[in-house]
């Protein structure tokens, strides 16, 4: 009876903190998008999203940040598709190929978490760097570089982990039909793994998006709309970063514009993601 | 007993890192014939089973000795490509693992992969495969749908329809029936026996009572070694060994 009463107290208090956390983690979310919502969409115009900043806009003036948004979905797509195109292959080989050989895999997965775990400013040093090395300036494709370097292991881990809890019975089947590794890799478990593989992309997808630091030197930052990959280019975080910095507080309004902007862009990806995982998850075999 | 030895396994010696799983394993599997593995738990006949597509590639730390020659080459030491080699093996395991496809292409997923890809061609096969494993009347209409919405019944006879697709002349079976109810697995014992006409059958099973309904040759195994080999007949009959009568007597664990 009262071994009972110890395990219901028991119950609740580990209830209520787990209820606690997660009010406070929703909380916290609704809070962050209420007070740009609160403060950006005021400074919100047709204005800001078509044009590129004019003659004053940095004092309050007329013009938008239509660059840095251009920028930033061309150097968060192209980023993101160079990760897939690394990464993908090689979460596959990880697991397929070297199925056998966990002892490399984790070493291979250890690394790339230190990797993760490196600031994405370091990465922005190191890809200044080379650029100096090969006296390139900062450009488009330089962001694009660094910043593909930065979300690789993102990706990479994330996939990883995602083919990791494919079943071993499912290996054995389609090696048993005649499969070499390649069609086991990219028939089967890429397959099975669809839904989480789309997650896996968006989540690299934004964090390249919403990274100031690594293309604050790679990138750079212009007023003009992104024409080549080799020139400068405007992207959103350095947009809003910009924008905060100013001492005048129509400009500050709009960073916070900004910020709904790239919030909204991030939504809009996580809500196709979530569609397309939807529509691949129904052919996964469930356990 | 008639007929010739399909597989001939010869001093198969199986090492999991320090494990010594199969010892000393010789036995001949009869053609056209259903083989049923014997044995309790963990004494190494799904180990065996597995030896002899070298689906044991897949585990860490495995080291092989011996033979196992199916026609004339030796799978075990063979030069030729394994997956052309075990392409001639279909597989149904303890539980089935459809492809994470629909259910048209499940059954055609072996047919593409060694190029045969126009629809054309495809979809008469299918359905004959999907009608030699019993399985065509309830998916016609549905192929489409993913294989994972089939019960675990029509599952494993779409496992049996996809391994029958790539045209193989052994089936490899461990424990098709264990993860299925009475019915469903009776379905399956009844096709095997069906289909012992046409193919080389190996079952790896722990039901005694299964093995005395489908079985034409007996392998029985104990702790990794082959304990009494022979046609079921003599085996369930005229037992030799102590250990197997015990065994038919129900005395084990």
């Amino acid at each position: 009876m009262k071994k009972s009463k110890l395990r219901n107290a028991e119950e609740l208090f580990f209830r209520s903190i787990m209820i606690l956390s997660s009010s406070v983690i929703g909380f916290a979310l609704i809070l962050i998008l209420w007070s740009i919502v609160k403060r950006g969409f005021p400074a919100l115009s047709w204005e800001m999203i078509t044009q590129t900043p004019k003659g004053g806009f940095y004092f309050g003036k007329e013009g938008g940040i239509a660059n840095a948004i251009v920028g930033s979905l061309y150097l968060a797509s192209g980023a993101t598709l160079l990760a897939m195109v690394i990464g993908i292959p090689v979460s596959l080989y990880m697991n397929v190929n070297l199925h056998k050989r966990q002892k490399l895999v984790n070493t291979i997965r250890f690394l790339l978490d230190v990797m993760w775990g490196i600031p994405s400013i370091v990465y922005g040093a190191f890809g200044f760097t080379i650029m100096i090395y090969f006296g390139m300036h900062s450009s488009l494709l330089a962001g694009i570089l660094t910043v593909t370097l930065f979300i690789i292991p993102i990706m990479i881990r994330s996939i990883d982990e995602v083919l990791i809890s494919v079943p071993k019975g499912l290996m054995e089947a389609s090696y048993s039909l005649g499969s070499t590794q390649s069609e086991t890799s990219y028939k089967v478990f890429l397959k099975q793994c669809i839904s989480g593989v789309t997650t896996a992309v968006l989540l690299s997808f934004g964090r390249a998006i919403g990274d100031a630091a690594s293309v604050l030197f790679t990138t750079g930052y212009t007023d003009h709309m992104p024409t080549s990959l080799m020139q400068p280019t405007a992207t959103l975080p350095l947009a809003i970063f910009f924008q905060m910095s100013s001492p005048i507080a129509e400009v500050k309004e709009r960073a916070y514009a900004s910020a709904l902007i790239l919030t909204f862009i991030i939504l809009l990806i996580s809500i196709i993601a979530r569609i397309i995982s939807i529509r691949y998850q129904k052919h996964k075999i469930k356990i | 007993m008639s007929g010739n030895s399909k597989i001939i396994i010869k001093d198969v010696n199986l090492h999991f890192g320090k494990q010594h799983v199969l010892k000393n394993v010789t036995a001949n599997i009869p053609e056209k014939q259903i083989t049923v593995i014997l044995g309790p738990s963990g004494c190494g006949k799904t180990t065996l089973l597995k030896t002899m597509n070298r689906l044991t590639d897949l585990y860490p730390n495995v080291k092989i000795k011996g033979s196992i020659h199916i026609g004339d080459d030796d799978v075990l030491n063979t030069k030729k490509d394994i997956t052309e080699i075990r392409r001639h093996m279909g597989l149904l395991s303890q539980r089935p693992y459809p492809l994470p496809m629909n259910i048209f292409n499940n059954v055609a997923y072996g047919l593409r992969i060694s190029g045969r890809k126009s629809k054309k061609y495809l979809k008469p096969r299918v359905q004959h495969y999907l009608q030699m494993a019993n399985l065509w009347e309830e998916v016609k209409d549905r192929l489409t749908d993913p294989a994972s919405s089939l019960s675990i019944g029509q599952q494993q006879r779409l496992c049996l329809a996809r391994g029958l697709s790539v045209d193989p002349d052994i089936i490899l079976a461990d424990e098709p029936t264990s993860a299925l109810d009475p019915l469903s697995s009776e379905v399956i014992e009844n096709k095997f026996i069906e289909l012992k006409s046409q193919y080389t059958i190996v079952m790896v099973t722990h039901s005694l009572q299964q093995a005395r309904r489908i079985a034409d040759y007996v392998i029985f195994m104990y702790l990794g070694e082959i304990v009494e080999q022979g046609p079921a007949e003599e085996f369930f009959n005229n037992p030799k060994q102590e250990l197997t009568k015990k065994y038919i007597k129900g005395l084990f664990n």
